[in-house]
């Protein structure tokens, strides 16, 4: 599974449960089947960070939520998925 | 439906009181409101109080009555609503329902949060549940986060920038410190605000609005009645509510809130003006892109152009729409559950002449905006001098 992204954060100051992870990279995505899901993109490193417009694809699920990584930016994208709206 | 007038505004200050419970503060809003009023609380048939969290936050549920008997409300309907940020907005717009209905002639309006005896980070999770915790919340979403992820948007598509969000900042900032009852009276510059540490990329600590405990509560009669209390009586114009999905995620275009949009017109429909006849304006500025993004679902600047609009100073005290003259929730203070009925006395000041050296020279119409999550529960509600 595939998507864009269409907006995203780093997160600093976490939740309670989740100050563990942080900092980690929120993202909606947008994905080839026309929805959108609010996600985690993996990866801690600067060069692992999604900006808009990034592709990126599905790795795994783990108590329900998506985990998504990036695999290319917006200048090496040769082609949409989807339009960005 | 009948016209209705607040005739009474009472707050406290907006902080962090340890010593303080909520009740107390509760109390301590509605005696002010009832005094400045000039009624007893026997007089009083029905009272609503907005409160978001208070079991989560301090332990306590069924807080109408617990708060309406300690201020010597006899029998009555006592009715908390919960709309998350909007709570005390959307009491607001219930008790004008019932006033304006016919069904009672006196109702006061509350609302409360005490949110600093917990620690920042239970804080968020606490805050974190006003969102949509089966698909955002479990990804682990906070509404810092999603408001960054609504400015991250913005920038994108409108070139909005990271000074224009720390002009709100600094603005707000600058309205505070000259309020009395302001949180964080403090002066920033749009350099501190850049360089704030950073709570999710783009927004620093100073794209915040403030943990707060505090309270605030106003008089509603029928229009007919107000004068028979006294001449610093405000019109309300109109109050409108609307709604949408709360998960961010399903918004066709996250850089404007449909329920902003829909109960701004709503709203300027029934009180028979529009944006440019409004002199001032308490917008719900829980992050400062919130401010931005208000400014232009309520008419004020052109949509994709509130970042400008504010670096310009447009929004300023003596600007072309003064935003925020109290410092908003950036500076004032946000205790969730009080920050709509807040905003409804800090409208009432201003039309009345009483905002002292933050008071806007031309003030006979004010509008606020009180916004739920991220966009779920809108209310916007316009007011107009006696």
């Amino acid at each position: 599974m595939k998507g864009i992204v269409y907006t995203e954060t780093v997160v600093h100051a976490a939740p309670a449960q989740y100050a563990a992870d942080a900092p980690y990279q929120l993202a909606i995505v947008h994905l080839e089947n026309g929805e959108r899901r609010t996600v985690r993109i993996l990866g801690r490193e600067t060069a692992d960070r999604a900006c808009v417009g990034d592709r990126v694809e599905f790795v795994e699920e783990r108590d329900g939520v998506s985990y998504f990584r990036k695999t290319a930016a917006l200048s090496e994208a040769t082609e949409m998925p989807r339009p960005l709206v | 439906m009948r016209p209705v007038a607040v005739i009474g505004i009472g707050k406290t200050a907006f902080g962090a009181f340890p010593d303080r419970d909520l009740r107390s503060l509760a109390a301590e809003a509605i005696e002010h409101a009832l005094t400045d009023a000039g009624i007893s609380a026997p007089a009083v048939e029905s009272f609503y109080l907005g409160n978001f969290a208070g079991p989560s936050f301090v332990g306590q549920n069924h807080l109408a009555p617990y708060i309406g008997t300690a201020v010597g409300f006899e029998s009555i309907p006592c009715t908390r609503i919960e709309n998350a940020c909007a709570s005390s907005g959307s009491a607001f717009f219930h008790a004008w329902q019932s006033v304006a209905a016919g069904l009672y002639d006196t109702v006061v309006v509350a609302g409360v949060e005490k949110m600093t005896s917990q620690s920042t980070p239970r804080v968020t999770e606490i805050l974190a549940g006003a969102g949509d915790m089966s698909g955002e919340g479990r990804a682990g979403a906070t509404f810092p986060a999603l408001f960054a992820m609504i400015a991250r948007r913005h920038m994108h598509q409108y070139g909005t920038t990271r000074e224009q969000l720390a002009a709100v900042a600094v603005k707000n900032h600058a309205n505070g410190a000259k309020n009395p009852l302001a949180h964080m009276r403090k002066v920033i510059t749009v350099d501190q605000a850049l360089g704030g540490k950073p709570i999710a990329e783009p927004l620093t600590v100073y794209d915040c609005s403030l943990i707060s405990d505090g309270a605030a509560a106003v008089v509603l009669v029928p229009l007919h009645k107000a004068s028979r209390y006294n001449s610093r009586f405000a019109r309300v114009l109109s109050v409108a509510q609307t709604s949408d999905h709360v998960a961010l995620d399903t918004k066709a275009d996250i850089t404007e809130f449909p329920a902003v949009k829909s109960a701004g017109q709503k709203a300027y429909e029934t009180a028979g003006v529009g944006p440019g006849e409004i002199d001032v304006a308490e917008v719900h500025d829980c992050f400062t892109i919130a401010e931005i993004v208000a400014s232009e679902d309520l008419g004020f600047a052109n949509k994709g152009e509130g970042g400008p609009f504010a670096a310009a100073g447009c929004t300023a005290i003596n600007g072309r729409i003064p935003i925020n003259t109290s410092g908003g929730l950036k500076s004032k203070g946000h205790p969730v559950g009080a920050t709509g009925v807040g905003q409804i006395c800090d409208i009432v000041m201003q039309l009345r002449g009483d905002a002292g050296e933050r008071q806007v020279s031309r003030h006979r119409t004010g509008l606020a905006q009180n916004l739920g999550g991220s966009g779920a529960t809108c209310v916007v509600s316009i007011l107009g001098a006696a």
